[in-house]
């Protein structure tokens, strides 16, 4: 086991982890936030995605060693208090969910791809949420989400 | 039949669901999100050969391993029963027990032989993999034609056979066909076609993996069992058969539910293991499926072969279909496997007015993964073979295929309740209207225009356009009918509808939703009728203990048989109601008229509320004499028919004869599922359900090596669609209420899946028609595309 220190939506935590241990795993398990999920094991699905220093990665893919020092932001740490992120507000407002299992990750990376990009086309949101995969909505809504909240409507 | 308006108040409306706000924000209570005080996690140890003798099994390094308390095997961990099969579909079927262990002999990969219980995830994990097996391969077999085969590998030696039984409409339907085919095939007058297809094997892939979660009361013998599933009602009673525990000591929780798909209608082995350790060692114990484990050990589904033959009259005018299947089992039969071809025997007609009908299949073991029911079960094969068909019937014709099916359709002057030719009665249905609108959306002259101008200068991007126009049976079922199929159980559902003293209403229903959006339909379908705020209405689901009665979500059956059965609910809720308003107002009920919560004196401004009725009746200071306090109902409901949805979708595509890629570049639907509770929902399902349909199309395939070894064995090698993969959808709609019911819904769960798959294949044959392309094996991938047209060229 070894310690690292990571600041996790906004709280400095100092976990004993294993060298082999997944940053996903370690935020679920360690830290109890279970809002990222975990859909496969290849890094194909995108359900943990989270963000790093405010880049979108897998957590799955990430060692929790490597988080240390790092500042780390989940879906449970985007709304300010009680008022949703405009990501989150766009996505039940234009039913862009329906399990929500990888909702959150889904979030994280749309996110992501506006702080990149604030006004992308239907194409450049298809292309940038490829890495998270959806099997209830088609992916239509989703878009539509994106789209309204890069418009602030 | 007209196309009436959706009605006014709050059903037909886009409201905000209900379930959002803690999916939205990461506090969705997922299975793996629950953890008991002193759980043991679980590993199961699976064959890693499709068809292997056990020769022994060694535990002792596991058992000695960090952490772990127990290991067990078929020999250790006991089991009252084999896992529940409950479609024994007739006489000839051979349905092999299957218990949760294997014990002798391995029959696919993934086939569980041991299981590992240690303090966490990570040692039970690191311990499995210290178990030995002494394995003894055998020679598998995965094609379903080679199962059947003189010398083909046996996988259940009792039946000397790998053939499980076959199904035949002329012996086996409850209801006749019109006519027998095989006479039309005799007519020297009519064009015959016969047609073949191979519909490859799917991985479901709902985004959450399975899991189980059991905590217990060990001086009570109590157990609570958390399963990802769609079916916690059914499971507790097959559970009870498997395990042993008491039903009534054995509470079953669906808690949120990360996508079914039919995946999660299942009783799966490491349901029972779980219970089964639990019970045995008195200790809380969890499983959590990896993807790739999910891959093997989470059923499959559609494998089969199909032949269909139609005989139509030169001008067009289909008169027979003829129907042969090969379904694949897999390795066993799990609770619905064998039954799942059957549930398209009536609808290889299609939506289409003929006279003569034949259809058979049959089960046959290989040494793959179970499959059972995958979205749309048996529905989207059968619409796959008739559409596909169709298509080349309007070739051999030379007729348009809008022209071919517009000429056949089952007309709307022969509704309501019409008995099509496979013997059942369609309630209503659109079939002519579904399809005029799609023509107009498409502007269909203009593609067959531009298609036109493609090959006639030669571009290697050519345009096709395919069709499918489809009609479902649904909300599973009239339990009549289920007896009739050789179905265990029946297909009712139940509703409670709770006034609560302080105004807010508590609904209790007996399907189990995970992202079809029930709890806010239904509190639309309560808040319209009941006059209650939408915001006053809470639904609860997936608990036995909450939800005594039910029978789960599957079948397109939440909203036309959960939704009928909470509506009829609401209407004893009204006619209680009434009865002590009249009591209050002192006047006869028949003064009163009820709208918006109020009941109103008529022709007088004397009015009450029925949140006030709901406090006056739990209070009960003040009841007509002999009445029962509260204000509360239950009903069961049990459908008298199938619901009957049907639409018509066109898929345009672009395909590039170099490479064999195929764009989507216009899908458009207009589908009919009755009266509309949330468009958005509706909408939802059907992009959903589209992509799933294109997913078979273009993409998926569970691939097997001659071994028998999965080698799609991921999500990197398994090809789900992403963003980038599909277009958006174009839809159109027509309302032809259900008579069936009073809601006058359809199911629609289903719909996109079962539509989609004829429409793309259609659209990609179409568009190489012209080279004298007639078929491409699904998914149409750009190598089949190429192959296809290569050998066409040749």
């Amino acid at each position: 086991m070894r310690p690292i220190t990571v600041t996790v939506n906004g709280q400095r935590h100092e976990v004993e982890v294993e060298p082999r241990d997944l940053l996903a795993y370690v935020l679920r398990e360690k830290l109890g936030l279970t809002g990222t999920n975990i859909g496969c094991d290849t890094s194909s699905c995108g359900a943990c995605t989270i963000h790093i220093n405010g880049e979108s990665v897998k957590s799955c893919t990430v060692l929790a060693v490597q988080a240390d020092g790092q500042e780390v932001t989940t879906i449970e740490g985007l709304a300010n208090g009680a008022e949703l992120h405009p990501m989150q507000k766009a996505f039940t407002e234009s039913h862009a969910l329906q399990c929500g299992y990888c909702t959150p990750g889904m979030i994280m990376a749309a996110v992501s791809l506006l702080k990149d990009n604030p006004s992308p086309s239907e194409d450049e949101i298809r292309h940038g949420l490829e890495g998270n995969l959806c099997r209830c909505t088609g992916y239509q809504n989703i878009v539509k989400a994106v789209q309204a909240a890069a418009s602030g409507s | 039949m007209a196309t009436t308006e959706v009605p006014q108040g709050a059903i037909g409306q886009r409201k905000i669901r209900k379930e959002d706000p803690e999916l939205i924000t990461g506090q969705g209570r997922f299975i793996d999100n629950i953890a008991v005080p002193g759980m043991l996690w679980i590993s199961i140890v699976r064959s890693p050969f499709a068809h292997a003798n056990i020769g022994g099994i060694d535990t002792a390094a596991a058992a000695g391993a960090p952490g772990v308390v127990a290991v067990y095997t078929a020999e250790t961990l006991e089991f009252a029963g084999p896992l529940v099969m409950a479609w024994p579909i007739n006489d000839q079927i051979k349905n092999p027990a299957h218990y949760p262990l294997t014990k002798d002999k391995a029959r696919y990969v993934g086939d569980p032989v041991a299981v590992v219980v240690a303090d966490s995830r990570v040692h039970a994990k690191d311990a499995a993999e210290l178990v030995v097996v002494d394995w003894d391969p055998l020679p598998a077999v995965t094609d379903i034609k080679a199962a059947l085969a003189d010398g083909a590998p046996i996988i259940h030696e009792e039946f000397g056979t790998n053939d499980a039984g076959d199904w035949v409409f002329s012996r086996d339907s409850p209801v006749p066909a019109k006519n027998p085919a095989g006479p039309y095939f005799e007519d020297p007058d009519l064009v015959k076609i016969k047609e073949e297809y191979y519909l490859a094997r799917l991985i479901p892939n709902a985004m959450e993996p399975r899991g189980v979660v059991v905590d217990l009361s060990p001086a009570m013998g109590e157990f609570t069992l958390y399963s990802s599933t769609q079916i916690p009602h059914i499971l507790r009673t097959t559970l009870t058969i498997t395990v042993g525990v008491p039903e009534a000591k054995l509470r079953v929780v669906a808690p949120d539910v990360g996508g079914g798909f039919g995946s999660k209608l299942e009783a799966y082995p490491e349901d029972a293991i779980c219970l089964a350790v639990a019970k045995t060692l008195g200790r809380p114990v969890k499983w959590i499926e990896e993807r790739s484990e999910g891959y093997l050990a989470t059923l499959h589904g559609r494998e089969m072969y199909q032949q269909i033959e139609l005989a139509a009259t030169k001008d067009g005018i289909l008169k027979a279909v003829r129907v042969n299947l090969l379904a694949s089992m897999g390795a066993y039969m799990r609770i619905i496997t064998p039954g799942i071809p059957m549930l398209g025997a009536w609808l290889y007609c299609g939506a289409y007015d003929i006279e003569g009908y034949d259809f058979q299949y049959t089960n046959v073991f290989t040494n793959n993964t179970f499959t059972d029911a995958y979205r749309g079960a048996g529905r989207p094969e059968a619409t796959y073979a008739i559409e596909r068909a169709m298509d080349a019937l309007a070739r051999e014709l030379k007729m348009d295929p809008i022209e071919l099916r517009m000429k056949n359709f089952i007309t709307n002057d022969k509704f309501p309740n019409y008995t099509i030719v496979s013997g059942l009665t369609v309630d209503s249905a659109n079939y002519t209207g579904t399809t005029e609108k799609l023509i107009t959306m498409l502007d269909y002259p203009a593609i067959r225009a531009k298609q036109a101008e493609r090959r006639a200068s030669g571009s290697t991007k050519v345009i096709g356009v395919g069709f499918s126009t489809w009609l479902e049976m649904c909300g599973i079922a009239p339990s009549r009918v289920l007896a009739a199929l050789k179905y265990i159980a029946g297909g009712w559902d139940a509703s409670t509808i709770e006034f609560l003293p302080t105004g807010t209403v508590r609904v209790v229903t007996g399907v189990s939703p995970h992202g079809q959006g029930n709890v806010t339909s239904m509190a639309q379908i309560v808040s319209d009728q009941l006059g209650v705020p939408f915001e006053n209405v809470e639904v609860l689901h997936s608990d036995t203990q909450i939800s005594p009665l039910g029978l789960d979500t599957y079948g397109s059956r939440g909203l036309s048989v959960g939704g009928v059965a909470l509506y009829k609910a609401g209407e004893k809720i009204i006619a209680k109601a009434k009865t002590i308003a009249a009591h209050q107002l002192e006047c006869s009920e028949d003064d009163l008229d009820f709208a918006a919560g109020d009941f109103t004196v008529k022709g007088t401004d004397k009015s009450v509320n029925i949140a006030a009725i709901g406090f006056a009746a739990w209070a009960a200071h003040d009841l007509p004499d002999g009445m029962e306090p509260g204000l509360t109902a239950n009903h069961v409901y049990d459908p008298p028919n199938f619901s009957w949805p049907n639409g018509s979708h066109a898929c345009v595509v672009e395909v590039d004869t170099e490479t064999g890629k195929v764009d989507i570049i216009r899908y458009v639907a207009v589908d009919d599922c009755g009266v509309q509770i949330n468009p958005n929902i509706v909408e939802g399902q059907l992009h959903g359900g589209i992509t799933q349909g294109i997913a078979e199309a273009l993409f998926e395939e569970a691939q097997y090596d001659e071994d028998g070894n999965l080698l799609t064995g991921n999500m990197v090698s398994y090809l789900v669609p992403g963003a980038p993969d599909v277009p958006s959808y174009e839809l159109g709609h027509t309302v032809t209420p259900s008579p069936t019911n009073p809601l006058g819904v359809k199911g629609v769960g289903e719909a996109g899946t079962i539509a989609s798959p004829p429409a793309v294949i259609n659209a990609v044959v179409d568009a190489l028609a012209h080279l004298g392309v007639k078929n491409i094996e699904r998914p149409a991938t750009p190598e089949r595309v190429w192959r296809a047209i290569q050998e066409a060229k040749s």
